[in-house]
């Protein structure tokens, strides 16, 4: 250390060296205050909104509410698609004190499966610990009586309840109405690209199928917001405004349940479809394929098990026979083929011919044989219609040749989709020159057109395809698409929806039309008529045509024998018809496949449909004698 | 020339029991403010607001008890308070107790004590009595002595490691240097000799953690999650707090815990959300009237060792107001330094408080000393 210094100390000077540094001192901490307080001001007054919306940002969260589906309704006001609640066992693990003890005598409660637990466990840690993890889903009510009773013992568990839609009538309308399911990424790509997916985002499930793919966007709604305040963890401290959701609208459908369960069980184990429409509006009464299946098991999510049991089902009861199934139409399209031939004038009302049961062509050795055997004789327009003549058919399909019959089914809807509300559809095949060549790369042959006649060679068509041509006929021309949707409930009561009306058949002569008609009257009502048997006894007048549409080409002179064929290869029997005669209030289609002919196999099932839509709604206009309404 | 007039008839109550008035209105008032934004900082707990007060009483007491001390007795115990001081920083680093981090305790079985606080009045005691033994201005070899003294207990603390702390000791010595009349030219070369020695600090000294929390300091919003969520959601909460605040209770960033250690370090956010700019110009209107008394006490102090630790002591309290509001406003990186008397805690109140309580040994003894 230096030695101590004994030099005389300057007291004034120190302390006017020391005030001098005090105010150098003092100064620095004026400017570095002006530098705290100008970052102040910048953070407090300049940049003041900014940091405002970040402090909002913060706390403020958007919550998606998702609105109620809409409610679907039959013409009646029966209920056919509802919103039930269904409850799961909920924990909140932050709440629960020990878990593992807490799920085992959980387990002695109810039935909680290894499975249960080890996705329970999986789900909680991806979840922050306050929010809610489910436990066991779909509770049945003695589950949730059986809980409810013992609640305090299990703080932090509770039941949840969640609305999920339910199909009252199971398999009676699973084509025709559809299911929603959960939405999974195909939909969700599907949305964002719509430009939908805000709409979505608290929405749990979709319209797959049916009316409630078809009609989603009227069913959905509008998705509501809750905009709450959190804390840093997110924990919803309060509540600071509601938007509430718009429900989607209430349908209301022309389906008439009543009638579909009662066609399901006419068609038992028969696979086959049937579609019943209003004759006027072409409103869908009923529209059933069979089998079909319970579209509840899709909402909860189908067991991989069920669903290739559908998938694999020989039946193929996915599959909406009534607009999906491509059939040859057989007979059911005589009454059109005699229509286009009249109203070209290929055929009069009185051409007449001798069917000896083989239609020939000069100089071609194939024979086109009738299904009788031996001919119907002399056949005019009329009869071939009622006793489904094939041989008069053959003539006319060759005298009108296949552009003719092309342009004149085309009108009738055949090779087009109707226009249903149904995604689920098949346009099916109606043939022509330019489909062979892009088809087979061949030419139309003349020999393709002769089996045209009777509805077989290349065309096919749905049973919506026929009952709809069978409205055309009915209406002279005007033509419908066919609908399922009603309208939707406005106040209670069902505001409709337009009819989708198609430009009309220009009509050449409105008797070449009655002519049809009386035709298909005399199916039923003629000695000699098809469907006669069928349909013997009923108190309103119908009229219709059978069909038998043959699957397998049985060799030249060799003889069908359903009993040798298997039993795929068997004939589809079909039925298409209307009623009352005079004053039309339903149409129907009907196929069954490998059922063998339509008048012992399919017009009967027609009857009773037919029956039981007259009981529900008996004619108001007293019966005129059968053999009157005939004569005129 | 500042005289100080004989009134010893007219010694006030206070001045008997060597309470400095207005020194004492200020504290209380920051104190107050303090506890109304605990109050509201840690979510309206009485509990915490009692343990406060407790904490506050006991300092309080500290404070009056070193007010009674003889300025002569702080001159005479200096060096033996700055050795003992010196070993047990020693012994913090040999046998100190590890705690968030850090080693920062020494475990003396009944409690917990952390050598630096001492070091904070130990420090500046020491430097001031070195250097007043001499003609002022200091010279270079007594300036260099000054810095050694500094330096050695700065180095032991930083490296435990305590930033914050080895900041405040490091300025509590070289403000006596200052105002001891160093001259310019040594402290701008001290200034740069800073610059160089920065890197050195930042490749040798610095640890992980510091050297993340700086680079955090440069660019908060590179991490929002991480290290930089705290520096963004105290700028949010005082931005969002505007001119005239939201209102006490209602800072959302604070009451919703948006804000990371709301009644400690980061206390001024909370503040500054609730009571916006304008109870800010108010906190710091009390920060400078302290400043402002303490400074008037060390220019009206007796001798050269009172004058420079009073005046030491002072602008020691501002280095933590500006280190604490500038970390919690994003201008400097966070180090752990409190808002002095408004956080909650409780060591560096004692230190504190002890530290007004020799500022007002010296401001109100000055007469018996100058009867010596």
């Amino acid at each position: 250390m230096a030695p101590r210094r004994i030099a005389i100390k300057d007291h004034s000077a120190e302390a006017n060296l020391f005030m001098r540094r005090s105010f150098m001192a003092m100064l620095l901490v004026v400017v570095m205050m002006i530098v705290l307080i100008s970052n102040l001001y910048f953070l407090q007054v300049k940049r003041f909104d900014d940091y405002q919306t970040r402090s909002n940002g913060n706390r403020i969260k958007v919550l998606p509410v998702a609105p109620n589906r809409g409610l679907i309704y039959d013409r009646n006001g029966e209920l056919l698609a509802e919103n039930r609640p269904v409850f799961s066992l909920d924990v909140v693990p932050e709440e629960v004190d020990d878990l593992d003890q807490t799920l085992s005598s959980l387990g002695d409660l109810l039935d909680i499966s290894q499975d249960d637990i080890d996705d329970f466990k999986k789900d909680m840690k991806r979840q922050r610990r306050f929010k809610p993890v489910s436990l066991l889903n779909r509770l049945t009510s003695r589950e949730v009586a059986l809980f409810s009773a013992n609640q305090h013992k299990y703080p932090g568990v509770s039941i949840e309840a969640r609305l999920a839609r339910h199909y009252p009538y199971g398999s009676a309308l699973t084509h025709a109405l559809g299911y929603v399911a959960k939405i999974n990424k195909e939909d969700s790509n599907k949305l964002s690209q719509e430009g939908k997916e805000d709409n979505y985002k608290a929405t749990h499930d979709i319209g797959k199928l049916g009316i409630e793919r078809y009609h989603e966007e009227l069913l959905h709604g509008e998705v509501g917001y809750q905009e709450v305040e959190v804390n840093s963890k997110g924990r919803i401290i309060r509540t600071l405004n509601f938007q509430p959701p718009k429900p989607g609208k209430d349908l209301v459908l022309n389906l008439d349940v009543k009638l579909q369960l009662h066609i399901q069980r006419l068609m038992d184990k028969n696979r086959g479809s049937v579609v019943v429409l209003d004759a006027k509006t072409s409103g869908v009464l009923a529209l059933y394929s069979n089998p079909s299946y319970d579209p509840n098991y899709f909402v909860h999510g189908i067991s991989s098990k069920r669903y290739s049991f559908l998938l694999e089902s020989k039946d193929r009861p996915l599959i909406n026979r009534a607009t999906q199934g491509q059939y040859p139409p057989a007979s059911t399209v005589k009454p059109h083929l005699a229509l286009a031939g009249l109203e070209e004038g290929t055929i009069t009302p009185e051409t007449r011919m001798f069917d000896n049961g083989r239609y020939k062509l000069e100089n071609v050795s194939h024979v086109w044989r009738d299904w009788v055997p031996w001919g119907h004789g002399w056949v005019d327009a009329k009869k071939s219609i009622e006793v489904s003549c094939d041989y008069f058919f053959y003539d006319l399909a060759y005298n009108l040749g296949i552009d003719k019959i092309n342009e004149h089914m085309s009108n009738f809807g055949f090779g087009d989709y109707t226009g249903i509300d149904l995604y689920e559809e098949s346009d099916a095949n109606l043939p022509s020159r330019g489909w062979k060549k892009a088809r087979f790369n061949e030419p139309w042959y003349i020999g393709d057109t002769i089996p045209v006649g009777i509805g077989q060679s290349y065309w096919t068509a749905t049973p919506l395809q026929l009952a709809k041509s069978i409205n055309t006929l009915i209406n002279q021309g005007i033509r419908h698409s066919p609908q399922i949707l009603m309208g939707h409930l406005v106040d209670g009561n069902t505001r409709l929806a337009p009819i989708n009306e198609l430009p009309p058949i220009p009509v050449q002569n409105p008797e070449n039309w009655d002519l049809i008609l009386d035709s298909m009257l005399g199916v039923i009502h003629e000695p000699h008529g098809t469907a006669r048997t069928a349909f013997a006894g009923t108190e309103y007048i119908a009229a219709g045509k059978t069909g038998t549409a043959q699957l397998v080409s049985i060799a030249q002179d060799a003889k069908y024998d359903a009993e040798k064929l298997s039993e795929k290869h068997r004939d589809n029997a079909m039925y298409v018809g209307f009623a009352p005669f005079d004053e039309p209030q339903i149409s129907l289609s009907i196929v069954l496949e490998n059922a063998g002919g339509g008048g012992s196999q399919a017009a009967p099932i027609a009857r009773k449909i037919m029956d039981y839509y007259f009981s529900e709604h008996p004619l108001e206009i007293a019966q005129t004698d059968v053999d009157e309404a005939v004569e005129q | 020339m500042l005289r100080t007039k004989l009134e010893p008839n007219k010694q006030s109550l206070l001045h008997r029991l060597h309470i400095d008035g207005p020194l004492l209105l200020g504290l209380l008032a920051l104190m107050s403010v303090g506890l109304v934004t605990i109050y509201s900082a840690g979510g309206q707990d009485i509990a915490l607001i009692q343990r406060q007060i407790i904490r506050l009483g006991v300092a309080m007491m500290v404070m009056f008890f070193l007010a009674q001390v003889p300025v002569l007795a702080y001159q005479r115990i200096a060096i033996y308070f700055y050795i003992a001081g010196l070993l047990m920083l020693v012994a913090v680093l040999l046998f100190g107790v590890m705690g968030k981090g850090a080693q920062r305790w020494l475990d003396l079985g009944v409690v917990r004590f952390q050598p630096s606080e001492i070091m904070k009045l130990a420090v500046p005691m020491m430097v001031a009595w070195y250097i007043s033994q001499f003609n002022l201005p200091p010279r270079l070899w007594n300036i260099c002595v000054g810095f050694v003294v500094v330096v050695i207990p700065t180095l032991l603390i930083a490296k435990q490691p305590d930033l914050g702390t080895s900041l405040l000791i490091a300025s509590s010595g070289i403000f006596v240097l200052f105002l001891a009349g160093m001259s310019w030219n040594i402290i701008f070369m001290v200034g740069a000799l800073g610059a160089a020695f920065a890197p050195v600090m930042w490749f040798f000294l610095m640890k992980e953690y510091q050297k993340q929390r700086v680079l955090t300091f440069l660019n908060p919003e590179s991490e929002p999650l991480g290290a930089g969520y705290h520096i963004i959601q105290s700028k949010i909460a005082i931005g969002s707090g505007g001119v005239d605040g939201k209102g006490w209770l209602q800072g959302t960033q604070s009451q919703l815990e948006f804000l990371p250690e709301r009644h400690t370090d980061f206390i001024f956010a909370v503040f500054s959300e609730e009571f916006g700019l304008i109870g800010i110009i108010g906190l710091l209107a009390i920060y400078c009237y302290i400043i402002v008394v303490g400074v008037m006490i060390s220019m009206r102090a007796q001798d050269a060792f009172a004058k420079l630790l009073a005046g030491s002591i002072t602008l020691t309290f501002f280095v933590y107001v500006f280190v604490n509001i500038g970390m919690v406003s994003g201008i400097l990186p966070v180090v752990g330094v409190p808002l002095p008397l408004v956080s909650y805690g409780g060591t560096s109140m004692v230190t504190l408080l002890a530290g007004f309580g020799i500022l007002m040994a010296i401001s109100t003894q000055k007469r018996l000393l100058s009867r010596q």
